[in-house]
């Protein structure tokens, strides 16, 4: 592969192919843990380094797996991963793993780690395997930083917790709430979308010929 | 007694919902919810899966994995919840297994009906969301058979109310770019802030 292809498989995930916007994987996570950029960027690191690696492995060993078996030789390696980074954040961050709770147990299944290794590990070579789940981790935290960054802004007035606006701002509950953050990622896909105009879901129904009124009031304004 | 897991079922379904208050299994909850048909065949599937894989687990944590949980063995000392992830998903899967070979066998129409949704739930996080909370709540074996259940109808019941919305939104006038996904979005948004006012309730 040429060094144009590589850098292709890395930055394409990051906006045009995101995997939250786009592909619609790992969302559950993108939502809980966004109220707070500490926790966020914690979250981020974490699930960037458990997909390239699960992808780097599987992509070694991607010629002797049974396809029969294969989603659980997948899981035992994003499962290892997973566990490896909870006993870390145990070990040197006790704070940060109270409050992220469950949600890093369930990067396991989180999937955009299963769907990238389904999707291009499986068929690829290790290291473009492994840049592809950097591009992919990078896009996620891309969005959850966004995500994470407008409500803590606006939500609590304070960035990493240190105060901006001072002491004229009231804490706005409603960021502050989990559910912002599905209208959050709504206005983003919406401004993606903007950008990329190919995006755009069709239709699932199509307009008879006869429901289409002839233009009237431009014909009128032209004149 | 009934009463204490009408609770924990009550309060499981409303007020702590799966979907819309935990926010557990949204990548299918998003991508499967276009048509009520589908969705509901999911939301079968997944309150099965939940009911049966979420008791499971709790007898595999209190007697194999938990700290003391091995003095019947003779090995009072051992502490295995550092494999906890990796045997609930290996549990999980296992059970989504041999319910997919009994049902293709006994119960052809449900198999049928079902179809490719069943091996799919394996890496559905709600399911194994619903574990981790277990453990996390600490809850008896038979509460967690009141939990399991609960989670499954109410993540069933989450779907089935987006699958009927996106039906009725589908012939509306949308901007562009918010067409599809970026609209899920939001009306998911807005039924977790309605969900949200079950929160004042308390059992």
């Amino acid at each position: 592969m040429s060094l144009k292809q590589y850098k292709e498989v890395l930055v394409n995930p990051l906006i045009k192919e995101n995997p939250i916007t786009l592909q619609i994987l790992g969302i559950c996570s993108a939502l809980a843990v966004t109220s707070n950029l500490n926790v966020t960027l914690i979250m981020c690191i974490a699930l960037t380094s458990v997909v390239s690696l699960s992808n780097l492995f599987i992509s070694i060993i991607r010629n002797y797996i049974p396809s029969s078996v294969r989603i659980i030789v997948q899981m035992t390696i994003i499962a290892t991963l997973v566990i490896l980074v909870d006993e870390l954040l145990k070990a040197y961050d006790y704070e940060t793993s109270k409050k992220l709770s469950v949600f890093v147990g369930l990067i396991i299944t989180n999937c955009i780690v299963m769907g990238r290794a389904e999707a291009f590990a499986m068929k690829e070579k290790p290291f473009v395997s492994f840049l592809d789940g950097l591009g992919n981790g990078i896009g996620y935290s891309l969005i959850l930083i966004g995500v994470a960054f407008i409500r803590e802004l606006f939500g609590a007035g304070t960035l990493f917790g240190i105060p901006i606006f001072g002491d004229w701002y009231p804490t706005n509950n409603l960021l502050l709430l989990p559910p912002s953050s599905f209208i959050i990622i709504g206005l983003f896909i919406w401004l993606i979308r903007g950008y990329n105009n190919d995006q755009i879901e069709e239709d699932e129904f199509d307009l008879s010929k006869h429901s289409v009124a002839p233009n009237l009031n431009k014909r009128e304004l032209n004149v | 007694m009934f009463e204490h897991y009408l609770n924990i079922f009550i309060n499981t379904v409303f007020i702590e919902n799966i979907a819309l208050s935990l926010f557990l299994g949204m990548c299918t909850f998003l991508a499967i919810s276009k048509k009520i048909d589908a969705a509901f065949g999911l939301g079968i599937a997944v309150i099965v899966v939940c009911a049966i894989t979420v008791p499971l687990n709790n007898l595999i944590y209190n007697y194999v994995l938990r700290e003391g949980a091995l003095t019947w063995a003779g090995l009072p000392n051992t502490n295995l919840e550092f494999v906890e992830l990796i045997s609930y998903i290996g549990v999980i899967a296992a059970a989504v297994q041999i319910l997919e070979m009994f049902l293709d066998k006994y119960i052809p129409a449900l198999y049928n009906a079902l179809g490719v949704f069943l091996p799919l739930i394996t890496v559905n996080c709600a399911i194994l969301g619903a574990s981790l909370f277990m453990v996390e709540k600490d809850l008896m074996f038979t509460e967690s058979i009141a939990y399991g259940l609960g989670a499954g109808v109410g993540w069933a019941m989450a779907i089935v109310i987006l699958a009927g919305i996106r039906e009725k939104l589908k012939y509306s006038d949308i901007p562009e770019g918010l067409k599809g996904l970026g609209m899920t979005f939001i009306i998911v948004g807005l039924m977790s802030f309605g969900f949200m006012s079950f929160g004042g309730i308390s059992l």
